[in-house]
């Protein structure tokens, strides 16, 4: 199983990394993902995935505490003005691969009462109406490696995946695995689903290999543009 | 004779049915709806006090999650035909019943209430439409060891599971009162349903904070009354958080036991949002943030942390088992 981890401080993130590794059950992990899309209680609450240098200094204490053969993917915010930046910083810090995207920072005012609907005031928005800023992020992200700007690492798509096509856009766009997460709340056999609608529209296209598609549509712009 | 309930029966090792299910009858009953589904499996696995999630909206439906309803009445394959006697029972303003129009099945019949969009989806569907349903789900109401007496209390459509866990009690020897309690007469459910079944309720008493039927005020006002006239050893109860808080107080000060089916907003159903997690005490006098639908939605009344539940929104208290880390999430 792929372990997601998160915490308020850098510190957590490497506590929780010992206990996971202490973990009788640790035989079962073959990665970590660290989800650095939580506040950072001594940074004024700024997300770590919103600035480089607090998300590398989470990946590198992370990376520390596990052993070489765990691969760690940090898990990134979308809410950022330039993704392939902190991307390019969790990578240099240690990181094996990218999750993109985490969930939206948003808010919903309950209209009979006229006050926030949720208790926490904001929430994470996720589901299908996401997904294209999932695909936009590893578009971007996946650009620069190609282009060079950053390390070539593998990247998990996620957000707003709920059929195979939702999954086939973000492999196009540079994602060499798919988590489902929303859809599974409307349909608990989604994850499974998804895997089979995803390998049927590859097979569909005449792809061979699942990695032949990985990025495709970086090869496929318009000539004119 | 606090904690006498059968243990409940060992988790079968069958998997919970998801289906899509053919509407075939609904029916406006004062202020909600009364549907029925063909539901084949669920049915013949479902108990009182366990509920079902329905998808709403369709396959490409923005509104992604479930709704959950308590499941109010369930016929087997075998006792299908009985549904086409249920809207006799009702003060049934429009009905439109058919029968099913592929393979028959087992039947689930639910109460909603129209307040948003997915309730109005729901309520808005035609017979022979079809919707997605998961269930039976979440753990129905234990049922006492010896034939004792009981009140059930109802606020609102929170009355639907107790009618079918009446006819259950009464089979098992016990005294069964019920209590209805609403706003308002529109907002009661099941008045007539629970006072021509005598055979299976012993007294219905019925509030409103209207007055507009029944006494006025509140199901606690008149409570302790009830339990105090058949001596009952449990109360069972469903509906808005601050009246099982009530119930619980009431039922407690007589020494009986609350059984309380929670309301609280649910996703999934399923276990795997988080949406409805609230503070509950277990065995060990620890405070956990429970999940209301796997571990619920039945809980006693007297381990739920009602402290934590204030305008409408539930806090973690500070003393529950993680509370720190939770901190900011």
């Amino acid at each position: 199983m792929l372990a997601s981890i998160a915490g308020n401080t850098a510190g957590e993130f490497a506590e929780v990394a010992a206990v996971l590794r202490q973990s009788p059950a640790f035989d079962a992990v073959v990665g970590v993902e660290v989800n650095i899309s939580c506040p950072n209680v001594a940074n004024r609450g700024l997300v770590f995935a919103c600035d480089p240098l607090s998300s590398a200094t989470v990946i590198a204490l992370v990376r520390e505490k596990l052993p070489r053969d765990i691969p760690i993917f940090a898990k990134l915010s979308p809410d950022v003005t330039d993704i392939v930046e902190i991307a390019g910083a969790c990578v240099e810090a240690g990181a094996d691969g990218l999750t993109m995207i985490n969930t939206l920072l948003a808010m919903v005012i309950d209209t009979e009462l006229l006050r926030p609907q949720v208790a926490g005031v904001t929430g994470g928005l996720s589901g299908p109406g996401i997904g294209p800023v999932a695909v936009r992020a590893v578009w971007q992200v996946r650009a620069a490696m190609i282009e060079g700007r950053i390390p070539t690492v593998p990247i998990i798509g996620v957000g707003g995946v709920r059929t195979g096509d939702d999954a086939l856009q973000l492999v196009a766009a540079g994602a060499s695995a798919i988590q489902v997460g929303t859809a599974t709340f409307n349909d608990p056999t989604a994850p499974v689903r998804v895997n089979r609608e995803l390998a049927a529209a590859l097979q569909d296209k005449g792809f061979a290999r699942f990695s032949d598609a990985v990025g495709i549509a970086h090869s496929r712009l318009d000539p004119r543009r | 004779m606090s904690g006498a309930f059968l243990e409940p029966t060992p988790q079968q090792s069958v998997r919970t049915p998801q289906l899509t299910g053919e509407l075939i009858a609904t029916r406006r009953v004062g202020a909600y709806h009364h549907l029925t589904f063909v539901a084949p499996g669920v049915a013949e696995l479902a108990k009182p006090g366990q509920f079902v999630a329905v998808a709403v909206g369709g396959d490409t439906s923005a509104n992604l999650l479930r709704r959950c309803f308590s499941i109010y009445r369930a016929s087997s394959v075998d006792k299908v035909s009985s549904i086409h006697n249920v809207s006799s029972i009702h003060n049934v303003s429009s009905i439109n019943q058919v029968s099913p129009s592929g393979t028959h099945g087992g039947t689930v019949d639910v109460v909603v209430a129209a307040r948003g969009p997915g309730t109005r989806w729901l309520t808005g569907l035609s017979v022979h439409d079809e919707v997605n349903i998961i269930g039976p789900l979440g753990h129905p109401f234990p049922l006492p060891k010896e034939p004792v007496a009981c009140v059930l209390v109802g606020g609102g459509y929170g009355s639907a599971p107790l009618f079918w866990l009446a006819a259950e009690l009464r089979e098992r020897g016990c005294h069964v009162e019920m209590v209805l309690g609403a706003a308002t007469k529109d907002r009661l459910f099941g008045v007539v349903e629970a006072r021509r079944s005598r055979r299976a309720m012993d007294g219905v008493t019925v509030t409103t904070d209207d007055g507009s039927m029944g006494i006025k005020g509140w199901v606690s006002d008149v409570l302790t009354d009830v339990i105090r006239r058949c001596h009952a050893d449990v109360v069972y109860g469903c509906g808005p958080m601050a009246m099982l808080k009530s119930i619980t107080d009431v039922a407690t000060a007589q020494g009986a036991v609350a059984q309380v089916a929670v309301e609280e907003s649910m996703a999934c159903g399923i276990g795997v949002c988080m949406t409805c997690v609230m503070p509950v005490v277990g065995d060990d006098g620890l405070t956990r943030m429970v999940r209301s639908c796997v571990e619920g939605p039945v809980f006693r009344g007297d381990r739920v942390r009602w402290d934590a539940f204030e305008h409408g929104w539930c806090a973690v208290p500070q003393d529950a088992h993680g509370a720190v880390a939770m901190r900011g999430h």
